[in-house]
């Protein structure tokens, strides 16, 4: 009783008091410090040039490789370059099989890595319910992602090539260039499921659906887009890596095409690497080495393009 | 209220983990009337709502005690098929909710999800709840773009089209007004009236004349307890507790 009185008494006579300086300190708020508020553009503007410049380096840094390439290879490419095999221990002819086997080898990495990429994202966002084993599931990808690309190649070589009997192929090849993909492809479909809203598989459910057909019917389409852009950075990867190839997949020379799946084959990157380090004619060969990573960089713009515009047909039916 | 139980709760205990939201909660729902829960923002008649059709099912480290019955029969019981339940049990929520898709494949989504293949009878019924919902004049030469493109209450009118396309018994509404305009929502307004005739309808809504408009019974929420409930006039005209008048006549809420 005592307490409630004097507390209200306090109020009474703190109030006015507070409310005159509210009103002192409003005015010195306007007045305050005259060269503050120019000083803090001045800074603004500073900060504001710095980030500019931070991203201005990315696409220079960009051009400047373009640039380079294209200085030092194109005379390397024209219509025999794309269409023939290599002649003359590799010093005259073109680069076929190794465009071929590229193509085989980053396609056949995301036909394995997303399908299992986007499951496991389902599970792991749809149905898995929150708790240690999910959190040791995503410690396990995310580690996936960390291990460095030469121990997939021998991780590769000791399942796929050896224990499995599948050979130096492009089985072996997709599935290795596959395993070391998927975190990027569990990641991208994971944040494209997670940006479906919940009110999309509420109103499913609240009309008697299942949850798979929720997932299958109303997620899933709304998350394609996204899905897709993780299987552009992954087919970006899988084309340009060489460590995991150089035991499971690719050979120095081979004159033929591939006719199946567990024929051995040359990939656009390590032939780079045999031509630039391991043959007999290195100096001899230099432009052959910048037209192969020219024609190395096109074709993954090439296939980033055609996804791209994949996803912006998608996002357009939904929009 | 000469009309029949059609569901009902009893002893009906919510936790949120351990938030207790619902608080012995005894209501009855009878067939063709319309059922307004109100009060103040946090006093669980969304959650309420939500446990009509077991949607609480979905959000984990929540626990629920009692019974809720639908024609007789428990449906918390184990042996209950919870997606059948919800086509029986239909919802409206608070946000327009439309998928992705074109007008058609929204209306007619329920029918196809419950193994309805034949394309006809489909168009038929698309048609026919898109005119029960008053949208069919406005999309029948937009029928197949996206349901996105409709305005706020249209997309409310479809999501309501939507969940009648599977006929359902209930017709549970979370707020379907709270983000449209005054004639969008006068709109619903006079659908739901029209509705009452098939579905038995329980709204929930924070707009009191909206509550005094479109239902018949009233039932008043107050910190997870259920306050009071009568026919929509009585309690506007003369609530038996205070916190009921407080509440109605914007004392507090």
């Amino acid at each position: 009783m005592n307490e409630s009185n004097t507390s209200s008494m306090d109020l009474n006579t703190v109030l006015p008091e507070s409310a005159e300086k509210f009103q002192g300190r409003k005015s010195d708020v306007s007045q305050a410090k005259p060269d503050f508020q120019r000083r803090r553009k001045i800074f603004q503007g500073f900060m504001f040039s710095l980030f500019k410049i931070s991203a201005a380096i990315n696409g220079i840094a960009l051009l400047i490789v373009v640039y380079f390439l294209v200085v030092r290879g194109w005379r390397a490419i024209n219509w025999t370059f794309l269409t023939q095999p290599p002649l003359e221990s590799m010093t005259k002819g073109g680069i076929l099989p190794c465009i071929v086997g590229t193509l085989c080898l980053s396609l056949g990495a995301i036909l394995v890595a997303l399908p299992i990429g986007v499951a496991s994202a389902i599970y792991l966002n749809e149905y898995a319910k929150p708790g240690r084993i999910l959190r040791v599931i995503r410690l396990g990808i995310n580690n996936l992602a960390g291990v460095p690309s030469i121990v997939f190649g021998l991780f590769g070589l000791a399942l796929f090539v050896v224990w499995l009997h599948f050979g130096v192929s492009i089985l072996s090849g997709a599935l290795t260039l596959g395993a070391m993909t998927l975190p990027v492809i569990i990641g991208a479909s994971e944040e494209a499921l997670r940006g479906v809203p919940d009110t999309y598989r509420e109103a499913s459910l609240g009309l008697g659906a299942t949850r798979w057909q929720t997932i299958y019917k109303v997620v899933l389409p709304a998350a394609l887009p996204g899905i897709l852009t993780g299987a552009i950075l992954g087919i970006s990867r899988a084309a340009g890596e060489t460590a995991p190839i150089m035991f499971t997949a690719a050979v120095f020379f081979t004159p033929t095409l591939p006719s199946s799946i567990f024929d051995e084959i040359m990939a656009l990157p390590y032939h780079i690497y045999v031509l630039a380090t391991a043959g007999t004619e290195i100096e001899a060969t230099r432009h052959l080495q910048y037209g192969t990573a020219l024609v190395l960089i096109f074709l993954v713009l090439g296939l980033n393009l055609i996804a791209i515009i994949y996803r912006a047909h998608l996002r357009r039916k939904i929009h | 209220m000469d009309n029949l139980i059609k569901m009902s709760t009893k002893d009906l205990d919510f936790y949120y983990s351990d938030f207790h939201a619902l608080i012995d909660i005894s209501l009855d729902f009878y067939a063709n009337q319309v059922t307004a829960l109100i009060g103040p923002s946090g006093c669980g008649k969304s959650t309420l709502l939500r446990c009509l059709n077991r949607m609480n099912d979905l959000i984990p480290n929540t626990r629920m005690e009692g019974d809720i019955v639908l024609d007789g029969h428990d449906i918390y019981e184990p042996n209950v098929d919870v997606v059948a339940l919800r086509r029986r049990v239909g919802m409206v929520f608070q946000k327009p909710n439309p998928f992705p898709k074109t007008v058609f494949e929204n209306v007619g989504y329920g029918l196809r999800v419950n193994g309805i293949s034949d394309k006809a009878f489909i168009s038929e019924r698309v048609e026919k709840t898109l005119r029960q919902a008053a949208l069919w004049d406005e999309v029948k030469d937009r029928l197949h773009d996206s349901a996105l493109g409709l305005s706020g209450g249209q997309q409310q009118r479809l999501c309501i089209a939507r969940a009648m396309a599977v006929e359902p018994e209930v017709l549970l509404m979370d707020e379907p007004c709270s983000a449209l305009d005054p004639i969008a929502t006068q709109k619903i307004e006079e659908l739901i009236h029209q509705l009452k005739k098939t579905y038995t309808i329980i709204i929930v809504t924070h707009n009191m004349q909206q509550a005094a408009r479109v239902s018949d019974i009233t039932a008043f929420f107050y910190l997870g307890k259920l306050i009071e409930t009568d026919k929509t006039e009585t309690i506007f005209t003369r609530p038996q507790f205070t916190q009921t008048s407080d509440y109605i006549t914007g004392r507090f809420g």
